[in-house]
């Protein structure tokens, strides 16, 4: 027998059959185990810290911001709102009992519903776009002959998907809902001051309130008008998932009536005076050149032209096979607090020439985070990357706003104005920062070595600037001016975040500290902006 | 998770006798260019074929003829032929098992035992987990249970099991990430792994062996890669592996045995389709009070 041990004891394993027996308690043993394993393995999820903001209460009302300063309206009356119903109509009546008998029959979905929009309607809605932005932030596979597909808006729903909400992209979707919000806010505090309608809970005492809601005034429903311009504008920027932002409009307008703070046509006037806000910033998107910001094949071999003219190194795409650079053209779209002239002259001199002493210089330090990456600067790398299907650095910078403002307890209309004021300065940044890319359109640090291997993604365009320093140092700015006592912090997160580049071996040092110079001055432009729009008196 | 399957004594349904340690270091090269996102099945140029080298120890002590101890640790180095992407290495995981033949019983000369392994493994460095193809491992904590059965007559054997494998939720480096949704979150929820293995073969004693192998996972539950993205730690990862194995004793070692085998992947999803070769050479240790038995 094989399986008995071996006399010299060498091959002495257990596979004798002195034992006959079952072995009933550690069998018994081995089977709960298996058991017990499988229960703990179906019972575990992570915490989100989102489902934890509690319901917003603002800590100061804002009840003036009808009189701050729109972006795009003419005046917060530019667009018609027709006056309520009388309280004392039979309709009115009605609406207020269809408040009643829908708090008594709230379904644990509609209370799901009710926690997560009490939170703030312009907070919903930047987590909404934040998570559109990554699911569509994904670079089309290539053609079959080795060219790229280019995503279409008008058939959004075919591969590659519309659009690729790649950073540029972003900026510009995270600006256009914010400011569409803004203007939305402005123009509904003004009419709820206007038409002065009391609260359902004020008309009827008997109505509940099911969470915390400002004692102002009722019609239009601020959070009807930001939505309806929220979602506008969404449906623009992400027409394949109209359906989508759709169920999230309704969801919300529901919870106003649902938690007793609004009427049915106080929420319905709202949406129609946030979707008239928005058509007018989509008419301005439709024609802010964003959508030639692709190029064409002749746009980009003169890109590369022009460099060549200068006698120096132009960028070339290392993926295989090589993809065209990300939105070239995407300088020329019109920004919100800067015109074109202000870009161009604002260009910063050009980047080291490649071969030069003090390019030299910067690339050998590159390949020095390269060839000795460390743990922590790895840490940093990855915390910042926010590449290929995330919600890109603007994303990023939204997020840490966001829940720095949910313990801000700012009013609906001042989270309006502050996430606008960010998202221009981002919105800008990318103009500006595009505008460098392409004009100096010049080589990644691999192009030039191709030993320098990088702890993250290269990007699919040029160096010079760096675009997680020109949003960061936009967005920090702007940030340290919105909650002074943490300015420091906000710099300190920018820095980082520059850095993040440089550590990852995609940047050149140049890259990260004019990016961050010009970041900041584009800032400066938007904390400008918020000295006098008249929130802050 | 692929490299523990590698190491065979976990899964094989041999035991060291009481106070008996083996000991033995193996090494790895595995490769892939073609992988599953999804269940699409595509190359990627922009990193070429991804390898993986690799140096385990491991070792097996007999506390009782019935009741073993095995601990394995992998040092992993991986790179990308292609593209920029910086390969990793170092030391991955630490895997801790008991194994227990709770069963055994002779029909007619076809002897047949069942076996309980049950253990865990927890990295022992703090390597970057959300960096895949190229990271080491998946950072986990992990705790799994199997059950064996195996039959032998003669030289000839067959061993079939199955695995359940819990994994404790991974941090990332990031505060956020996308799978389906957004989460707001830097630990990740890690499905659980379903695996089971068929080995056929030949063996003599227990260092004369030739095997066939049958190698499946399938994690429960994750999400697929989306198109043209990159892998994520709770993807969800089915395998389906064929291979051979040998081991044979290096005559006048006293101890010494030559262990090698081949492998490669025959279908998945959200995994490289790799093919692999393991070699190593493992040594017994015999305390006095065996001899004497």
């Amino acid at each position: 027998m094989r399986h008995t041990p071996n006399d010299d004891g060498r091959r002495n394993w257990q596979m004798r059959m002195s034992i006959f027996r079952l072995g009933k308690i550690t069998s018994s043993i081995w089977v709960v185990g298996l058991i017990l394993v499988f229960v703990v393995a179906c019972k575990r999820e992570v915490e989100d810290r989102t489902d934890l903001f509690p319901a917003l209460s603002p800590s100061k009302l804002d009840t003036g911001a009808g009189k701050w300063s729109p972006v795009l309206l003419t005046s917060p009356e530019e667009f018609a709102c027709a006056a309520p119903i009388l309280t004392s109509s039979p309709n009115y009546k009605l609406e207020l009992l269809e408040i009643k008998s829908w708090q008594q029959r709230l379904t644990s979905e509609e209370l799901e519903q009710i926690h997560y929009w009490s939170a703030g309607t312009v907070l919903r809605w930047n987590e909404i776009l934040r998570e559109l932005v990554a699911k569509y932030n994904l670079p089309p596979y290539q053609n079959p002959d080795g060219s790229y597909p280019i995503p279409s808006a008008a058939n959004p729903l075919a591969y590659p998907l519309f659009p690729f909400a790649n950073p540029p992209y972003a900026a510009r979707a995270y600006a256009y809902v914010s400011v569409a919000q803004y203007d939305a806010a402005v123009a509904a505090y003004h009419y709820k001051s206007k038409f002065q309608r009391p609260r359902p809970f004020v008309s009827d005492p008997s109505i509940k309130l099911l969470v915390p809601v400002v004692n102002d005034f009722a019609y239009p429903s601020e959070e009807a008008v930001i939505s309806g311009a929220a979602a506008t504008m969404l449906k623009l920027l992400f027409p394949g998932d109209q359906e989508y932002i759709e169920k999230k409009l309704q969801e919300c307008l529901n919870v106003r009536i649902m938690v007793g703070a609004n009427t049915r046509s106080e929420t319905e006037a709202g949406v129609v005076l946030g979707e008239a806000v928005a058509s007018k910033f989509v008419n301005r998107a439709r024609n802010d050149r964003a959508s030639k910001a692709v190029g064409t094949p002749a746009d980009w071999k003169k890109l590369s032209d022009n460099v060549i003219a200068r006698g120096e190194t132009p960028w070339v795409s290392l993926e295989t096979p090589p993809r065209p650079p990300m939105l070239p053209l995407f300088g020329r779209v019109i920004g919100m607090l800067l015109d074109t002239a202000d870009v161009i002259a604002g260009r910063p001199a050009p980047p080291p020439a490649v071969n030069s002493a003090k390019f030299n210089e910067e690339l050998d330090e590159v390949r020095f985070y390269s060839k000795n990456a460390t743990r922590e600067r790895m840490k940093i790398v990855h915390f910042w990357a926010d590449g290929a299907g995330t919600y890109t650095p603007p994303g990023h910078w939204n997020a840490i706003a966001c829940e720095d403002f949910v313990n801000q307890k700012f009013s609906e209309a001042r989270w309006a104005r502050n996430l606008a004021l960010i998202n221009m300065a981002m919105f800008d940044a990318a103009i500006c920062c595009w505008d460098v890319k392409n004009f100096y359109f010049n080589p990644r640090p691999s192009q030039v070595n191709p030993d320098i291997k990088t702890l993250t993604g290269v990007p699919n365009f040029p160096a010079y600037t760096s675009g997680h320093s020109t949003f960061s140092g936009a967005a920090a700015s702007v940030l340290a001016y919105i909650i002074p006592s943490k300015s420091a912090e906000y710099i300190n997160m920018a820095d980082e975040a520059s850095k993040s580049r440089l550590y990852g071996a995609i940047h050149y040092r140049s890259d990260i500290e004019v990016g961050m110079e010009m970041g900041k001055a584009i800032g400066a432009k938007a904390v400008f902006r918020a000295k006098n729009d008249g929130a802050d008196k | 998770m692929s490299i523990n399957a590698n190491a065979q004594t976990d899964i094989d349904g041999l035991f060291m006798a009481k106070r008996n340690f083996c000991g033995g270091v193996i090494g790895g090269y595995s490769a892939w260019d073609h992988y599953w996102e999804g269940t699409t099945y595509r190359i990627n140029q922009n990193i070429g074929t991804v390898s993986s080298q690799s140096a385990m120890i491991m070792g097996n002590y007999g506390v009782t003829d019935k009741l073993n101890v095995l601990f394995m640790l992998p040092w992993i180095k991986n790179e990308a032929s292609a593209g920029t992407l910086i390969g990793q290495q170092g030391f991955q995981d630490l895997t801790l098992l008991l194994k227990n033949e709770f069963w055994i019983k002779d029909f007619n000369g076809l002897v047949v035992s069942a076996v309980g392994v049950l253990g865990g493994s927890l990295p022992v460095q703090d390597y970057t987990a959300d960096y895949l193809p190229l990271a080491i491992g998946m950072k986990s904590k992990t705790a799994m249970g199997r059950l064996l059965v195996d039959a032998q007559k003669g030289y000839w054997f067959a061993t079939a099991s199955a695995s359940g494998m819990i994994r404790g939720n991974v941090t990332l480096d990031r505060t956020a990430y996308y799978t389906t949704e957004m989460i707001y979150s830097n630990k990740v929820v890690m499905p659980s792994v379903f695996g089971y293995n068929v080995r056929l073969g030949w063996r003599e004693g227990a260092d004369k062996i030739f095997e066939l192998v049958l190698d499946g996972m399938n994690t429960l539950g994750g999400f697929d890669i989306r198109r043209n993205d990159m892998p994520f730690l709770s993807n969800n990862m089915d395998m389906l592996r064929v291979g051979v194995n040998t081991k044979y004793p290096i005559p006048k070692t006293n101890g010494l045995s030559i262990m090698a085998g081949a492998n490669t992947v025959i279908g998945g999803r959200n995994m490289g389709q790799s093919t692999g070769y393991t070699a190593g050479l493992v040594y017994q240790f015999l305390v006095k009070s065996n001899k004497k038995e």
